[in-house]
């Protein structure tokens, strides 16, 4: 079986892979147009947890350093930005989404998708990352622009919520930074306005909700790692705007349909996991590949959750714009949750969505992400019996990935996995007769 | 005691254990609790208004195996991280009641939540601190985090903690911070009469002893420096900077300075000497510890103040203490640190002062290459 699956190469190929990249093509001119003709002003912004609908109601064009990263190294030119930093000062041992984002910066700031334009507003949403803190602390010494940093009380507490006072705070900052924009704008703020984004954006998000729900059926409509990347560009990017909308509308009814006739990514679906941590993006395909040829089909991931948890029923509110962003930033998506909050995310996952197993894709640059995986392993392995596998290798950087070590790990896992399946039913069919 | 006798007696109680100092004060203590502190800052007066003791919880040193921590930490992660794990996994931190971590990086936030999960006799806090400086709102925000707390701490200790307590241990930690910044003047004056050894070592005791002892402590000792009146030798003269959190091990600040260095500042144990100024302790204290986080605290690796920039904090440092070079030390894996190098470095190549990047782990036992570092520059200063 696995002999003849050895040569399974899959892609979602769909409508919304044609819409998703006319959209995300609309949003690069957009950015390439503000560098290059000054239309419009910039505001950059990190993609966990994102007050974009804030920026939206001023007209100001959300620019995403670290999409710029992740489409740096898709389209595998990130490598020379990375060195050129490490040149003048950034570690080996840094995150590589900032050294490939500060080496292009430091350029013409021209890249094969777009012109980014420099900044009016650097609004460092302080969600869960500390090295978003130095990131922006450091493209602010660079461009010598205005620097926000607006700052998100992590989720500490045992309940898993923030207080009274945690959400007053970040209130208060949102209020601060209206004002900061109607000063760089010259606009006074459009409440109306903000309130027609922030419904957009509910919307949006209670469609992607639906949408990850549908990976619950046999076989899965989709892949929920692969395929959801695909998806969330335009929850990032165009999160807030009628587009925005109209894509997820669209996805929606495409995955729904898929579910209803029974299709999945890969011919036969043999195995469900859940994977955590983010993906290779320099090897996104390859990496792909080394579970299709198995028939695995991530069924729910984490790292489609970084920029917001909506399926666990978080919905943004027009009548309450701003609570409802701080309470998106604050307490529903991953990166602000503590690391006992995502073993619980995952393990619900495993369940609810019937999974067999779990991949850890331990990154190194990410060590939000992946610092203390090996505990993990340990959690769900000796303490819940789910079959673990952790794999490492990076989210930027292609010098670490090793794709014929990561091939000798998936596979022995998946050989494994498949002995006991076997086991399984044999002992299954034995028990009937 | 003579400063020797006294740096000799507590350098071997820090290469022996320090903690088990701690774990003796509690057996010596029936019903008192002890509280970890890991880097950078605490408020350790909320602690110590509780009667209880709080300790320093700073990395296994070079001594501590790491056998168990490191399948659970991946390689790209800091040692102390890994090392402060392993205490607790071969039962070495056992004499705590509690322990608190603050949101300073990645890899210490995720390290809270693994303590959470495996030491669950542990009261485990976890501060964060914020990181926007600039807003009027931020000091109601830390009061009621401190706030938190201190109700924690009330019901771990079975007992309220009253202003008055409070404004006692703020007070005297004033004190011992005072008689920190004492040492730390006469090396930066005098870098022949203290060294940087003695300055750390003495410092370091009083992370894991009660404050009050390490004030007598600090006053012979500053005694003792005063006495002493050496000639200055052929060095020159640097701020160290980078290791506010892991710290290095006591034979390579040695070897630094033996390799022709005078360090006339550091950041090592930073958060035990946070503040330059004493913290007001009339009106109200969980407010005036709150506000003086956000207005009076030192600059950091861990702290992005965007009203400052940190790169001219250390320009500064440079010019005021009239040192002529920087060594960056910082520990391997460090994240904040790596990143400050980058902001660090561009700044002094403008500013023409020369430096010099160095990386440590706590676990090391070899100090030739640091040494041999060192010295080369220390000799194209000296001959240029
Ligand atoms: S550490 Fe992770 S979350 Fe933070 S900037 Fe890097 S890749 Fe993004
Ligand atoms: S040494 Fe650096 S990376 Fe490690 S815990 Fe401390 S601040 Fe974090």
């Amino acid at each position: 079986m696995a002999k003849t699956a050895e040569s399974v190469k899959t892609s979602y190929q769909g409508q919304i892979h044609l819409l998703q990249k006319e959209m995300m093509g609309n949003y690069f001119n957009q950015l390439t147009r503000c560098a290059e003709q000054g239309e419009g002003k910039a505001a950059y912004m990190l993609i966990s947890g994102n007050p974009v609908e804030l920026m939206l109601a001023f007209d100001l064009i959300p620019v995403y350093p670290e999409i710029n990263a992740l489409q740096l190294a898709v389209k595998k030119v990130a490598l020379p930005f990375i060195l050129k930093a490490e040149e003048i000062g950034y570690s080996m041992d840094n995150c590589a989404y900032v050294k490939a984002d500060v080496g292009m910066f430091l350029g013409d700031r021209k890249t094969p998708f777009a012109t980014i334009p420099l900044p009016s507003l650097i609004l460092c949403n302080y969600v869960g990352c500390n090295v978003y803190l130095q990131w922006f602390e450091h493209l602010a010494e660079y461009s010598d622009g205005t620097l926000y940093n607006l700052d998100i009380p992590f989720m500490r507490d045992p309940s898993g919520k923030p207080s009274p006072e945690d959400v007053t705070y970040v209130v208060r900052q949102l209020e601060e930074i209206i004002e900061l924009c109607e000063k760089i704008t010259g606009k006074k703020l459009d409440y109306a306005k903000l309130q027609r984004i922030v419904a957009l954006s509910g919307e949006t998000g209670e469609l992607w909700s639906k949408i990850k729900s549908l990976t619950k059926h046999v076989p899965s409509p989709f892949d929920a790692y692969f395929d959801s990347v695909t998806m969330m560009a335009p929850l990032y990017c165009l999160r807030g705007t009628e587009d925005g909308l109209r894509f997820f509308e669209a996805a929606y009814k495409e995955m729904e349909e898929k579910a209803r006739l029974g299709m999945g990514p890969l011919p036969e679906e043999r195995f469900r996991f859940v994977i955590e941590g983010p993906p290779p993006w320099p090897y996104l395909r390859a990496f792909r590949d080394l579970f299709a040829k198995w028939g695995a089909v991530a069924v729910a991931s984490t790292y489609s959750t970084v920029g917001g948890l909506w399926e666990f029923g978080f919905k943004h509110d027009s009548n309450r714009p701003l609570e409802s962003i701080a309470s998106h930033m604050l307490e529903w998506n991953l990166t602000n949750r503590n690391f006992l909050q995502r073993y619980d995310q995952i393990r619900r996952y495993v369940e609810e969505w019937s999974a067999d197993a779990l991949v850890i894709h331990s990154v190194k640059s990410c060590r939000l992400f992946s610092a203390g995986q090996g505990d993990m392993r340990e959690y769900f392995t000796k303490e819940l019996g789910i079959p673990t596998l952790l794999v490492e290798s990076d989210i930027e950087d292609p010098r670490y990935f090793s794709e014929a070590q990561m091939k000798n790990r998936i596979d022995a896992f998946f050989e494994s996995l498949e002995h006991k399946k076997i086991v399984r039913e044999a002992s299954a069919v034995g028990g009937k007769t | 005691m003579s400063m020797d006798e006294m740096v000799t007696r507590y350098r071997e109680i820090l290469e022996e254990s320090p903690l088990e100092q701690a774990a003796k004060w509690k057996a010596n203590h029936p019903g008192s609790k002890v509280i970890g502190c890991y880097p950078v800052y605490t408020p350790v007066e909320i602690i110590h208004a509780a009667g209880m003791l709080p300790v320093g919880i700073i990395g296994g040193g070079n001594r501590l195996e790491i056998a168990h921590a490191d399948s659970r930490f991946q390689s790209f992660v800091c040692s102390i991280v890994k090392s402060t794990l392993e205490l607790g996994l071969t039962g070495k931190l056992q004499f705590l009641d509690g322990i608190v971590f603050h949101s300073i990086c990645d890899p210490a936030r995720n390290l809270g939540s693994v303590f959470k999960r495996n030491f669950p006799q542990l009261l485990v806090e976890y501060i964060h601190f914020p990181q926007n400086m600039a807003s009027p709102h931020t000091v109601n925000y830390l009061a009621a985090e401190y706030q938190k707390l201190k109700t924690s701490y009330e019901q771990l200790a079975g007992r309220p903690i009253t202003d008055e307590n409070l404004r006692k241990s703020i007070h005297l930690y004033n004190e011992q911070r005072k008689l920190m910044r004492e040492l730390y003047r006469i090396r930066r004056e005098t870098p022949q009469n203290l060294s940087t050894l003695e300055t750390y070592i003495l410092t370091r005791i009083g992370t894991f002893i009660p404050p009050e002892e390490h004030i007598a402590g600090l006053k012979q000792a500053l005694a003792a420096a005063g006495q002493r009146d050496e000639r200055p030798k052929d060095r020159i003269k640097v701020v160290l900077e980078g290791s506010f959190c892991e710290q290095p091990p006591l034979e390579l600040i040695e070897g630094l300075e033996a390799a022709g260095c005078y360090i006339l500042d550091d950041d090592f144990l930073l958060g035990w000497r946070f503040f330059e100024q004493d913290i007001p302790s009339e009106g109200d204290p969980i407010r005036n510890l709150a506000s003086a986080y956000i207005n009076q605290s030192v600059y950091s690796g861990v702290k992005h103040d965007t009203r400052e920039r940190k790169s001219k904090h250390l320009i500064d440092k440079v010019k005021e203490t009239g040192a002529s070079a920087v060594v960056i030390l910082a520990a391997k894996f460090c994240e904040p640190a790596l990143f400050d190098y980058a902001l660090y470095r561009r700044a002094l190549e403008k500013e023409g002062i020369p430096h010099l990047y160095l990386e440590f782990e706590e676990k090391m036992w070899i100090f030739d290459k640091a040494k041999t570092e060192v010295e080369t520059f220390v000799e194209s200063m000296l001959f240029d």
